[in-house]
C-alpha cells in the first residue's frame, strides 16, 4: 500500500489523500500509532497537590491523571475492576478516594481497591493479585514538568523517544527560572477534518500570510515601524517523526520582544528579562529563547508553539473526518499579573477558537476534508516545497517539518501492512 | 431637554437591537454600541469567575480589540465567516436588576444558531451586561458571555460575536 511517494530525485513528495478519509486506515493508526506512541496526558503543574486529579481522553482511554497520596503522579485507566463504570464523573478536582457509584466499590487514590459491600461474597484471597484494583497505564514519564503516556509497556524511554525534539523543548522552558505552569481553562474544541491535517497546520509557515492576512494587518496597524511582514527561520527534522521551525516574526514576545502594543514599564521589564537570559545562557542562546518562534511537531500529535504566547495542542480522532482537540497554555510560574495579563491577551490575540487566527485555521482544514470528497479523481497532496533545497537548506516556511512526520507515519503504517503480508 | 425615564422595555428593546445587528452583520455599528472604555469576555467553560491571568479566556477584548474583532469579521479574508454564516440569536429570560442606578446590569439567556455549509451549530448560555444611560442613549459597558456547553464541540470555534 503506497501511503507516501517520496521521489528525492525528483523533488517531489505526495501523500495519499486516502489517509484522510479511510476507516481501515483509522484502524491502522489506533493499533500502530496511537497505541504504541508517546502521547501526551498533560502538565505536572494541573495536579500540584496530593489528591489533585484530572480526567483526561489520551488515544482514545477515559484516564485518570492523579497526584496520588504516596506523592507519585499517576495515570489509572479510569473504569472499575468489577463491571467497567467510569469511577470518576468530575472533570477535575481532589480526592483521596474514588467510588464507583454503581455497586459501591472504593478505590485509594494510587488505585488501590478499599473496600466494597458484600465482602464476604468473595474469597479470603480476593485482589491478592491486584487484578481488582484500578488499571495503571502501562507506562508514564516526564520531560521538564511535560507528562506522557504509552499503553506499549516495551516502549523505549520518553527520553530517547523525544530525542532531538528535547533541545526545542529546552529552549523554552528555559524561558523561566521557576520552571511553566499549564493555566486553567484548557480549551476543548474540536475540528470537522483529519486529525493529520492539524499536525501538518501547526508548523506551517508557508500558510501564514495567505491565512492569517487579517492578523497580521492588525499587526501593521498597531505598528507604524512595520512596513513589510516577514517571517524567516529555518526547518529542522528532529528524526523519529518530529521536527521543528523557528524563525523570527513581527508579533511581541512575552519573553523578551517587546512590542508597541505594551507600556514602558513592560519594555523594561523585559529588557531585564533579557539581561538575565544573557547572564544564564550567553547571548546566542538568550537571542534565541528570547527572539525566536517555535513550532515543534512531537510525533504524532503534541504541538508545542512558543510564539506570541507559548500554547500546546493534542488532538484524536473519532471518526477519519472529525477530530478533539484540547488546546493548553503554559505561562512562567510567578510572573507578574501585568506580564501575565499582557501574555494573554497576546495569545487570545492570535490563538485558541475565539482568536483572530485560530478560527480561520479550523476552517482551512475543513475545507480540505470536505474537498477530499473528490479523491476517487484527485488523489496526491503535494508536500514538496523546499526539496530543490536540499534538506540541511530548508526554511521555516518549506514543508520539511510535514514531510518528517508522514516519513515516519508511513514507516509505522507498513509495519502494519507487513504482519499481514506474512499472515498471508 | 427632558431627560426620558427609563424602563424595563428600554432595555429589552435594546438588547435586541443589539442581536438584530449581529445577525445582519452590521458588525461596526455593534462595535459602536460600547462606551469608550468597552469590554467584551467570554471566560472558559464552566468557571465564569476565572481570573484572566490565571486561566485562558476564548475572548478577553478591551474596547480596541473588539472594533479590531468587529472589523476583521467584515473582511474577505476573514476566512471562517467568508462567505458569512447566517445566524439567528434569541433572547431570554431578560433580567433588568437594578433599572435606577448609574450602571444597569442586566442577564439574561441566549441561543445562537449558526449556519454555514450546511451544518448547524447552536451556541448556548448567558450573558451578563453592564449598561449606562448616556445624552439619552444607552450604551455597553461590558458584556460578558457564558457558554453552557460542556465543550466546543462539534462547533470547534467562536469565530462569530456571541
Amino acid at each position: 500500500m503506497n501511503l507516501i511517494q517520496d521521489n528525492v530525485k525528483k523533488n517531489e513528495f505526495l501523500v495519499h489523500r486516502s489517509v484522510f478519509t479511510d476507516r481501515e486506515i483509522l484502524a491502522r493508526e489506533r493499533a500502530e500509532i496511537f497505541s504504541k506512541c508517546w502521547l501526551f496526558i498533560g502538565h505536572e503543574t494541573e495536579i500540584p497537590e496530593l489528591g489533585d486529579y484530572k480526567r483526561k481522553k489520551v488515544g482514545g482511554r477515559n484516564l485518570l491523571f492523579v497526584h496520588s497520596h504516596d506523592g507519585k503522579i499517576r495515570a489509572l485507566y479510569n473504569t472499575c475492576p468489577h463491571r467497567g463504570a467510569l469511577v470518576c464523573r468530575e472533570d477535575s478536582g481532589n480526592s483521596r478516594v474514588f467510588r464507583c457509584f454503581y455497586h459501591a466499590w472504593s478505590f485509594t487514590n494510587d488505585g488501590k481497591l478499599a473496600s466494597m459491600p458484600g465482602r464476604d461474597g468473595f474469597p479470603e484471597d480476593f485482589n491478592d493479585n491486584g487484578t481488582k484494583d484500578l488499571k495503571e497505564v502501562e507506562r508514564l514519564e516526564s520531560y521538564r514538568g511535560f507528562m506522557f503516556v504509552n499503553f506499549n509497556e516495551n516502549a523505549v524511554s520518553l527520553d530517547e523517544y523525544l530525542g532531538d525534539a528535547k533541545e526545542y523543548i529546552d529552549l523554552i522552558v528555559d524561558q523561566s527560572e521557576s520552571g511553566l505552569e499549564a493555566l486553567g481553562g484548557v480549551q476543548e474544541y474540536s475540528v470537522r477534518a483529519n486529525w493529520k491535517l492539524l499536525t501538518e497546520n501547526s508548523a506551517d509557515l508557508y500558510h501564514g500570510l495567505p491565512t492569517h492576512k487579517t492578523y497580521f494587518d492588525i499587526k501593521q496597524s498597531q505598528d507604524p515601524n512595520l512596513k513589510r511582514v516577514e517571517l524567516e527561520g529555518r526547518g529542522v527534522d528532529l528524526g523519529n517523526g518530529h521536527a521543528v521551525m523557528e524563525y523570527v516574526a513581527p508579533w511581541g514576545r512575552p519573553v523578551a520582544q517587546w512590542t508597541p502594543i505594551w507600556d514602558e514599564d513592560l519594555k523594561r521589564d523585559m529588557e531585564k528579562m533579557k539581561e538575565r537570559l544573557v547572564e544564564r545562557f550567553g547571548e546566542e542562546r538568550a537571542d534565541r529563547i528570547a527572539n525566536y518562534n517555535r513550532n515543534i511537531i512531537i510525533f504524532p500529535n503534541l504541538v508545542i508553539n512558543d510564539i506570541m504566547a507559548i500554547t500546546a495542542r493534542t488532538f484524536y480522532p473519532t471518526s477519519p473526518g472529525y477530530m478533539e482537540v484540547s488546546g493548553y497554555s503554559f505561562a512562567p510560574k510567578g510572573e507578574s499579573e501585568k506580564h501575565r495579563l499582557a501574555r494573554n491577551n497576546n495569545f487570545l490575540e492570535f490563538l485558541g477558537p475565539g482568536g483572530f487566527a485560530t478560527p480561520d485555521d479550523n476552517e482551512a482544514l475543513e475545507l480540505c476534508q470536505e474537498a477530499y470528497n473528490n479523491n476517487a479523481a484527485v488523489q496526491w497532496n503535494d508536500i514538496s516545497k523546499g526539496m530543490v533545497r536540499g534538506k540541511e537548506n530548508a526554511l521555516a516556511t518549506d514543508e520539511l517539518q510535514m514531510r518528517s512526520f508522514w516519513r515516519q507515519y508511513n514507516r509505522l503504517l507498513q509495519k502494519s501492512y507487513e504482519k499481514e503480508a506474512i499472515l498471508k | 431637554m427632558t431627560v426620558k425615564t427609563l424602563e424595563r422595555q428600554d432595555i429589552v428593546d435594546f438588547l435586541y437591537k443589539e442581536a438584530k445587528l449581529l445577525d445582519e452583520w452590521k458588525l461596526k455599528e455593534w462595535a459602536a454600541l460600547f462606551t469608550d472604555d468597552g469590554t467584551y469576555k467570554i471566560p472558559p467553560l464552566g468557571d465564569p469567575e476565572a481570573s484572566p491571568t490565571k486561566s485562558i479566556f476564548y475572548v478577553h477584548d478591551d474596547r480596541a480589540r473588539l472594533q479590531d474583532r468587529a472589523e476583521r469579521l467584515l473582511k474577505k479574508e476573514a476566512h471562517v465567516e467568508y462567505p458569512h454564516s447566517t445566524t439567528t440569536r434569541n433572547y431570554h429570560n431578560i433580567l433588568v436588576n437594578n433599572l435606577e442606578s448609574d450602571v444597569i446590569s442586566v442577564e439574561c439567556n441566549f441561543t445562537t444558531h449558526r449556519t454555514k455549509r450546511e451544518v448547524v451549530d447552536t451556541f448556548i448560555g448567558k450573558a451578563e451586561y453592564r449598561l449606562v444611560h448616556e445624552n439619552n442613549k444607552l450604551a455597553i459597558k461590558s458584556k460578558k458571555v457564558m457558554i453552557n456547553l460542556d465543550s466546543l464541540r462539534p462547533h470547534g470555534k467562536v469565530s462569530l460575536i456571541l
